[in-house]
């Protein structure tokens, strides 16, 4: 049980995709200006993340060697057309502005980072929860990330009103930067370095040390 | 037994995964697919509802929607037309076939949009003493994207009754400020045209418009560019190129 539970809880901080693993940054950039839409790409991602690798998982004996990586494309591929459709009927306005990005899960390299690494070499169960683990490391920092970006940029969360705009008749000049998708950077950035303050053993070696000039 | 990587062993899992994963897709298109129509109908029938200031009681769109009449309009004579079906003519579409559109010469083309279908819908809302408002479909290209909006005018068919785009791409927090409500209110109240009735004069301007002016509209800070596609594809559409025929008729009761 603890393995389980170690497996679900330690992509959250200690082994984290984005943060340690450095995967995963392009759609953190695209779909971070506001919290609720998000949210939604969380949700979307980690469903993805964890079906693929359960499916995956269940027929990891069957598939031919050569073959695994289309075969783990065309799982994924399915499943990220389904919960594409799936928020086209049910959350429309969430689905046109996420547009391309729910389609672009499937190039997300944490779903075929995690099917290839794990889900080929572990039973379902434990990949499943593996999903759901990375998928909420994922969704940690893109939620940290929406914070600051949709706070900053337009005074709000979740589109009610924190910070009153001048352009609304309030007093905050908003941010424009944080608005446009490189803001994710420097946020993400900001991101790993405290999380590297406090788990120091991410901190990456040096790969060389300077010499001295002179003795 | 054939192993794990055979070559027969490699064609049957891929078939079978196929078929299996073209089953699922299908299914979610197809169970789905009505619910989806029905959602972009529904956003379109908001929009244009937004745009007359008609409000949506208990979000019940279809009560509100039957104030609005749509009718087409053959954008050559300015003259409504029974050409088309209007419940399934779809503008965007026409626009982008040549049997259906007109190409635009340069010098007509201020909006950027290249290609201008023949007919064009447009909504009418009346009431006890007539017509209330018309809204008019309206777009262009502004800096990144092609804005797609509504115009909605009086029944003196020259002062503005509301005005809002549904579809853009434009920079958020510049550009994008065109969704700002307190930007598409200052619209209302202002006169399409002067005492030219074919010219229109609508259109932004840099700096904050004067209470007193007719005409003119904020401009959008920091977005020049936005600003200047959005009087553009205004006057544009008011013009003569634009609605300003259908305008004329409908004011002398002939449309």
């Amino acid at each position: 049980m603890s393995k389980t539970k170690d497996i679900l809880i330690s992509p959250i901080f200690a082994n984290n995709p984005i943060a340690l693993q450095i995967l995963g940054v392009c759609s953190a950039l695209a779909v971070t200006s506001s919290l609720s839409v998000t949210i939604v790409m969380c949700i979307a991602l980690t469903t993805v993340t964890a079906f693929s690798n359960l499916f995956i998982s269940i027929i990891r004996e069957q598939v031919p060697s050569n073959i695994r990586i289309i075969v783990q494309m065309t799982i994924i591929a399915s499943l990220v057309i389904v919960v594409d459709q799936v928020l086209k009927a049910y959350a429309y306005d969430v689905s046109k502005q996420l547009s391309v990005f729910v389609g672009l899960i499937i190039t997300n390299c944490i779903v075929m980072g995690r099917a290839e690494a794990f889900a080929m070499q572990n039973p379902p169960l434990p990949s499943f929860m593996d999903g759901i683990g990375n998928g909420l490391g994922y969704s940690v920092v893109l939620l940290f990330v929406a914070f600051l970006r949709e706070l900053f940029g337009s005074g709000t969360l979740f589109g009610f009103e924190i910070l009153p705009l001048v352009t609304n008749g309030g007093w905050y000049y908003s941010n424009g930067m944080m608005l446009l998708p490189p803001s994710a950077f420097f946020v993400i950035g900001g991101f790993i370095w405290l999380l590297r303050t406090w788990k120091i053993d991410q901190v990456e070696k040096a790969d060389f040390t300077l010499a001295k000039h002179t003795k | 037994m054939a192993s794990k990587d055979s070559v027969y062993r490699t064609v049957m899992v891929a078939l079978a995964l196929c078929v299996v994963c073209s089953v699922v897709v299908s299914t979610a298109a197809v169970v789905l697919k009505d619910k989806q129509v029905a959602n972009a109908a529904n956003e379109k029938k908001a929009n244009i509802l937004a745009a007359a200031g008609i409000e949506v009681v208990n979000g019940d769109l279809d009560a509100a929607f039957a104030k609005v009449t749509p009718k087409l309009v053959d954008m050559a004579t300015g003259a409504y037309t029974e050409a088309a079906d209007v419940a399934t003519y779809d503008d965007r579409k026409a626009a982008k076939d040549p049997a259906m559109s007109t190409t635009l010469t340069a010098d007509q083309d201020i909006a950027s949009i290249r290609r201008q279908a023949n007919l064009r819908t447009i909504y009418l809302v009346e009431g006890d003493k007539g017509l209330e408002k018309v809204i008019l479909p309206i777009h262009g290209y502004g800096l990144w994207s092609t804005l797609y909006g509504f115009i909605a005018l009086e029944g003196d068919l020259n002062t503005v009754a509301g005005f809002g785009f549904y579809s853009h791409a434009e920079t958020p927090g510049l550009g994008g400020e065109v969704d700002n409500p307190r930007w598409k209110a200052v619209w209302n109240g202002k006169q399409v045209f002067g005492a030219d009735a074919t010219q229109p004069m609508i259109g932004l301007i840099k700096g904050k418009a004067t209470a007193e002016s007719k005409h003119d509209i904020d401009g959008l800070a920091g977005a020049t560019l936005t600003s200047n596609g959005v009087t553009n594809l205004v006057r544009f559409w008011m013009g003569k190129d634009g609605f300003a025929p259908f305008l004329a008729n409908l004011k002398a009761g002939e449309a």
